[in-house]
């Protein structure tokens, strides 16, 4: 029973299941790479997942729903930004109070919008490539914004670790003393990073409401904002393994369905455990192995005020 | 300092997980807002029944709170009781202090509509005893404290019966919620319903361990389509199961409340409940003075729960067969436990019910097994 379509079927389906979690774990990473910890992942999320399904119940166009949730993602993470670099609040809690902002707005709002129909984002089959035998199911026959957040990933990885900005922000959030030393605007980097994972992390919930489940109901996020952050950790901080890391947690969930089709009987607590346990040894085996390739960013969660050592 | 700060993230990122994980189980959709109790219109200024429900879930327009709404709402419209709600309640949260509220504000009659809302139920029901409380699904009872609940099995069955006759692949998946009795009960209904029409076709259970996760309940249904499946069955609140069936090109069955609306197509029939009847029946004892505490367990002879209107795909013999069945209950020609009559097999094949014994209502609360033609194992720390 476990044949080649069995396969190509749980990868594909593992690749929009990871998708919306990506967006999320490459907005929370650029955020964290700067040395802001934002724990409100979970709330933006779901901002943007009300935020882009009514955008495009008001419009008719799904695109403009994706922009305005990465909007209302950044609005969110302004929050976040101005407590953390401005006030130099302490950042979990900041971070806390956007989830609970974020699942309280949109309860509130989100109400009349719950069994609307809005227009969503379909898959497009690539001419030719679609129809190879597997790898065209599994490659070629996913959503715009599926293909986008891979070519993110890329374009991420380029800026922080090949770029000037990048060095710039990775300085920011390795060491700020160092970094504004050298003429770097501690702050003005930790806004930028922040809002624009911010603004990632609301298209990752907009994915969730137009691109997969194409509905809006409260809370639909369950949870997955705190998989990304578990998955940043996971990929230690880099753009490139948040790739496999994102498809490797939507594959373990999609899996327990698809074992389960088949008759194995693994017991669906389990598999919803596993991320968090894989993210669990990963990090005790970054610890205890000290690599910094694993590393988080050393100043992170640290509030930086110039001058003054911690 | 690093390591330090690593596990710290590490304890923030267990703490989370297990806060979704607790949150994954019984109602997730109910810890956001703070529930405010929500006045309705009243029809006259008189001196009416007030009577108040409390919901575990958002309204919404689909499923379970939706189904009681619709019965708020008729009782309103009716007898002219006043009414109040207090949607998206936590179980074991809000729920004693939200009741409580309600009996303080002088309601006659306060509806609670989840099964975890038992011990509050009972608790708050101890300091007004003047007040008549009525409990959805439990089974603790007081002198002020009534229990209700519908024999959905019996619905359940006959969309079985629909299911077997339209499966051409003989598959057919169940997007199952929680292992618990009330679901397990439904899926064998379900199934014996197929074995009826179909003794060939078998039926496939996936868990999700959700009752409102649209992206996994959608998952699971795609899983099931993808092993050949092509009627989708589903337990939990969200339409996600109907749209996975829509967008396949598959059939599918619906619960709760008519969920033709998300899936025109692929949407054959919904097993639904019709609270109205039940709601009406305790306000017009409560109007007599007659109301005494009950246990009412009503099943499709009394229309508590029933079948949405048909898929035009559905043929004439099929609605024919479907209905003799229906009629079987209200003529009273079989047990209001039909269809839980032997012969009856679990999934060993071994003989759980000898011929034409009849299942108690004990033996149906307390369900923990699969009939014969169920593929899928139940989760449970004994296995």
């Amino acid at each position: 029973m476990l044949d080649v379509g069995f396969v190509s079927s749980l990868l594909a389906s593992s690749i929009r299941a990871g998708t919306p979690l990506l967006y999320a774990t490459l907005g929370e990473t650029l955020t964290e790479r700067s040395g802001i910890l934002n724990l409100g992942v979970e709330g933006i999320m779901i901002t943007g997942a009300f935020t882009g399904f009514a955008v495009s119940v008001l419009t008719g166009n799904p695109w403009l729903g994706v922009l305005f949730a990465g909007f209302a993602g950044m609005a969110l993470a302004f929050i976040h930004a101005f407590f953390s670099v401005t006030l130099k609040a302490n950042q979990p809690i900041t971070g806390l109070m956007i989830v609970l902002l974020g699942l309280g707005i949109t309860g509130f709002f989100g109400r009349s919008y719950i069994g609307e129909v809005a227009v969503y984002i379909n898959p497009i089959h690539i001419p030719h490539l679609s129809t190879l035998p597997y790898l065209g199911e599994i490659l070629f026959t996913h959503d715009p914004l599926a293909y986008i957040a891979v070519i993110l990933a890329a374009v991420l990885w380029f800026l922080l670790f090949k770029t000037r900005y990048g060095l710039e922000i990775i300085a920011t959030g390795e060491n700020p003393e160092a970094a504004d030393s050298v003429g770097v605007d501690v702050d003005r980097v930790r806004y930028i990073c922040t809002l624009m994972g911010g603004f990632l992390v609301g298209i990752g919930g907009a994915y969730l409401s137009l691109a997969y489940a194409k509905l809006w109901t409260e809370g639909m996020t369950a949870g997955r904002g705190w998989i990304s952050l578990a998955l940043v950790i996971f990929s230690g901080w880099m753009p490139q393994r948040a790739v496999l890391g994102a498809y490797l947690f939507g594959g373990l969930d999609v899996l327990s369905f698809k074992l389960q089709a088949i008759g194995v009987g693994i017991p669906y607590h389990f598999m919803k455990m596993v991320p968090y346990v894989v993210t669990i040894v990963v990090l005790l085996f970054s610890v205890i192995r000290k690599r910094a390739a694993f590393g988080a960013p050393a100043a992170l969660g640290i509030p930086y005020v110039r001058g003054k050592k911690e | 300092m690093k390591g330090k700060f690593l596990v710290l993230i590490a304890l923030a990122v267990l703490a989370a997980g297990l806060l979704a994980g607790c949150a994954g189980e019984e109602g997730k959709q109910a810890t956001t807002t703070t529930p405010t109790p929500v006045k309705t219109t009243t029809a006259e200024g008189k001196k009416e029944l007030k009577a108040a429900f409390v919901y575990v879930s958002p309204i919404g327009d689909a499923g379970w709170t939706y189904s009681h709404d619709l019965g708020r709402q008729y009782i309103e419209k009716v007898y002219g009781v006043e009414t109040a709600f207090a949607d998206n309640v936590a179980e074991g949260g809000d729920d004693e202090r939200v009741i409580r509220e309600f009996a303080e504000q002088g309601y006659d009659v306060i509806f609670t509509t989840s099964f975890g809302f038992m011990d509050a139920t009972i608790t708050v029901a101890e300091d007004f005893p003047d007040t008549i409380f009525e409990h959805c699904s439990g089974y603790k009872t007081a002198e002020n404290v009534g229990t209700y609940f519908g024999r959905m099995y019996q619905a359940r069955y006959l969309s079985g019966m629909v299911a077997g006759a339209m499966t051409e692949t003989n598959k057919i998946g169940y997007v199952a919620a929680v292992p618990i009795p009330e679901v397990i009960r439904g899926i064998n209904a379900f199934a014996l319903g197929v074995k009826k029409v179909n003794p060939e076709a078998k039926v496939y259970v996936v868990w999700t361990g959700t009752w409102y996760d649209p992206g996994d309940e959608k998952d699971a249904a795609i899983s099931l389509i993808d092993e050949g499946c092509d009627v989708i069955a589903q337990h939990q609140d969200s339409p996600a199961a109907q749209q996975a069936a829509e967008e396949r090109g598959v059939y599918s069955i619906g619960y709760h409340t008519d969920m033709s609306k998300f899936a025109p197509n692929a949407h054959l029939t919904s097993a639904v409940w019709n609270w109205s009847v039940i709601y009406s029946y305790i306000i017009e004892q409560v109007m007599q003075g007659t109301w005494k505490s009950e246990q009412i367990w009503w099943g499709i002879d009394k229309g508590v729960v029933g079948l949405a209107p048909f898929n035009d795909a559905v043929p004439e013999d099929v609605r024919k067969i479907v209905e003799e069945e229906k009629q079987k209950y209200i003529n009273g020609e079989v047990p209001e436990q039909y269809p839980f009559v032997g012969p009856i097999y679990d999934q060993q094949g071994n003989l759980v019910k000898a011929e034409g014994e009849v299942m108690t209502d004990e033996e149906l609360l307390s369900m923990s097994f699969f009939v014969d033609n169920v593929v899928g194992e139940i989760p449970a720390a004994s296995k």
